[in-house]
């Protein structure tokens, strides 16, 4: 399964995950887990997801997050997943 | 399972400490193009290189946005051009036509340069070597993305001095062609010794001999990760030093086979190499000179330097040799100088000078890159300079090159800028005193005595 991560960082305020997590279900992509910390004020999140059932392509899904980031004023990254496991596993 | 902290290191180095994949270079032979018939040959170069490399600069887009890694540059490498036009072309004017050939097909595939219009003469020139070596000058300033090299000697063969005569005056020649731009055209020729097939860096990448049809070489960056990684290990002994640095090149390098394998898996072309060199750019923070400095030298050229450059290249090589199945090309720190400003810190406070970046060359790969020199620089002191360069490659069984841009019109203390990736120069001072009789000595330097390995 191609697993892609999302991660979420900027200043809290509400309903960040709300929002993050309307997109991904209006685009039938799958959550299979979250951690969220707040780091001296600043939200930071990471999602492991399943984006193989989205009618859309994962570059698709990176542009309109990135954009919805802006929206909300965080950053907004979604990268497969085999970029952080090719840097920090052997 | 991968964590936030490790997720937000991998990000971090992206966003804050200029990580990038630098090229990804598509090798691919021309071999099969060659024909006797000039016009004929040159349709046939423009066809391969726009059917095998039509997909290349989306297909770097695209694992650019699904790995949100960046990918400064697409390229191409071709065989040395001497080789495929050798029985098309009678002139060097000839064999400017097929320089135009490949910038055409450059620019229609959307690469930014495109390396091959070179020649390999370490032992000899045939007439076809020399006719494309002295069509260099019009070939480079009538092209806007045609990269050349011509590799002079090697360990095996020596040095063909006849070659290192001409090409002193081939780069006066181009400076003065180029001369509206800043003399611009001595950056895309690269004098090689000891050149490796599979380089995918310009402007000496080329398609070597040896390779298959086509290939995927790919050259990470990341000078800014390593000097930052270091910052956190200020003041340790020399053991956690080496470490922070081969650790850091590791993961560094592995983004680097990760890219490598989906380009390669993409494009259907087999993957040829990962080249493990740091490779600065202008930007601030993405410096090899910076990394000297946060390791405990005032300027780059300071007393020291030699050895902490040293150090930083072979740890950059042990930490990216286990990363990467294929590791080839250069693969070392590069020290540009126009292209590093650390360097252009160093070169303006007067703590480095030609003759300290000669002996950095011993021990990093490539070597003089980038460097300005004043335009009224005599042909044969360049000569002098490349044949010193040459012997370092020659006897070390290294890798050596000598990009030297004199700069028409311009004077020690000036400044030239090129723009973009290839930065801006303070002009350096050259040792003046002469080297005439020396140059002028027809024939070739015999290969050293530990060539001899059979």
């Amino acid at each position: 399964m191609k697993k892609t991560i999302i991660t979420v960082v900027g200043k809290d305020t509400v309903g960040i995950i709300a929002k993050v997590c309307t997109y991904l279900a209006d685009n039938n992509v799958n959550i299979l887990d979250i951690s969220q910390t707040i780091v001296q004020g600043f939200f930071n999140m990471m999602m492991v997801t399943d984006a193989t059932k989205s009618p859309k392509a994962t570059d698709q899904i990176a542009d309109e997050l990135a954009h919805l980031g802006e929206e909300i004023g965080v950053s907004i990254l979604c990268q497969h997943e085999d970029i952080f496991n090719m840097m920090h596993r052997i | 399972m991968i964590n936030l902290f490790e997720v937000n290191e991998t990000n971090k180095m992206i966003s804050q400490e200029n990580l990038d994949v630098r090229t990804i270079t598509l090798g691919i032979s021309l071999l099969d193009c060659i024909t006797d018939d000039l016009e004929q040959l040159n349709k046939n170069i423009y066809d391969k290189i726009t059917t095998v490399a039509e997909k290349l600069v989306a297909m770097g887009q695209e694992i650019e946005k699904e790995f949100g890694i960046p990918i400064v540059n697409k390229r191409i490498s071709v065989t040395p051009i001497a080789l495929v036009g050798g029985s098309a072309c009678r002139t060097p004017e000839d064999f400017v036509t097929i320089a135009k050939t490949l910038d055409r097909a450059a620019k229609t595939v959307g690469v930014n340069f495109l390396g091959g219009y070179s020649a390999l003469v370490s032992k000899g020139m045939t007439r076809a070597d020399e006719n494309l070596i002295r069509s260099i000058p019009i070939a480079l300033a009538e092209t806007d993305f045609v990269c050349s090299s011509v590799n002079v000697g090697s360990t095996k063969c020596g040095i063909d001095m006849d070659a290192v005569r001409l090409l002193g005056d081939v780069i006066l020649e181009t400076a003065e062609r180029t001369k509206e731009h800043d003399s611009l055209g001595c950056a895309k020729l690269v004098v090689f010794c000891n050149a490796p097939d599979d380089n995918p860096f310009m402007a000496g990448a080329f398609h070597g001999v040896t390779e298959a049809d086509a290939i995927i070489n790919v050259g990470v960056s990341g000078p800014g990760v390593v000097k930052h990684a270091l910052e956190e290990v200020r003041g340790k002994n020399f053991e956690v030093l080496c470490e922070t640095i081969k650790k850091t090149a590791f993961k560094v390098t592995r983004v680097g086979q990760l890219v490598a394998q989906e380009a390669s898996k993409r494009l259907g072309v087999p993957f040829g190499i990962v080249d493990l060199s740091l490779a600065p750019t202008p930007a601030i923070g993405d410096s090899v000179a910076d990394i000297l400095c946060e390791i405990g030298l005032e300027y780059a050229g300071a007393p020291g330097t030699t050895a902490a450059l040293a150090l930083l290249n072979d740890q950059v090589k042990k930490g990216g040799v286990m990363a990467s199945s294929y590791v080839g090309g250069l693969s070392g720190a590069f020290i540009p100088v126009s292209e590093d400003q650390g360097m252009i810190d160093a070169v303006r406070a007067g703590a480095l000078t030609i003759e300290k970046l000669e002996a950095m060359t011993c021990v990093c790969s490539v070597g003089l890159d980038m460097i300005a020199i004043p335009g009224d620089t005599k042909a044969t002191t360049i000569s002098g300079i490349i044949a010193d360069e040459m012997a370092i490659g020659m006897v070390n069984q290294k890798t050596t090159a000598v990009r030297l841009i004199p700069v028409i019109g311009k004077k020690v203390g000036e400044t030239v800028e090129f723009g973009g990736l290839l930065g801006y120069a303070p002009i350096m001072p050259v040792n003046n005193y002469s080297c005439d009789a020396f140059v002028n000595r027809r024939g070739r330097i015999p290969a050293p005595i530990h060539s001899f390995k059979n």
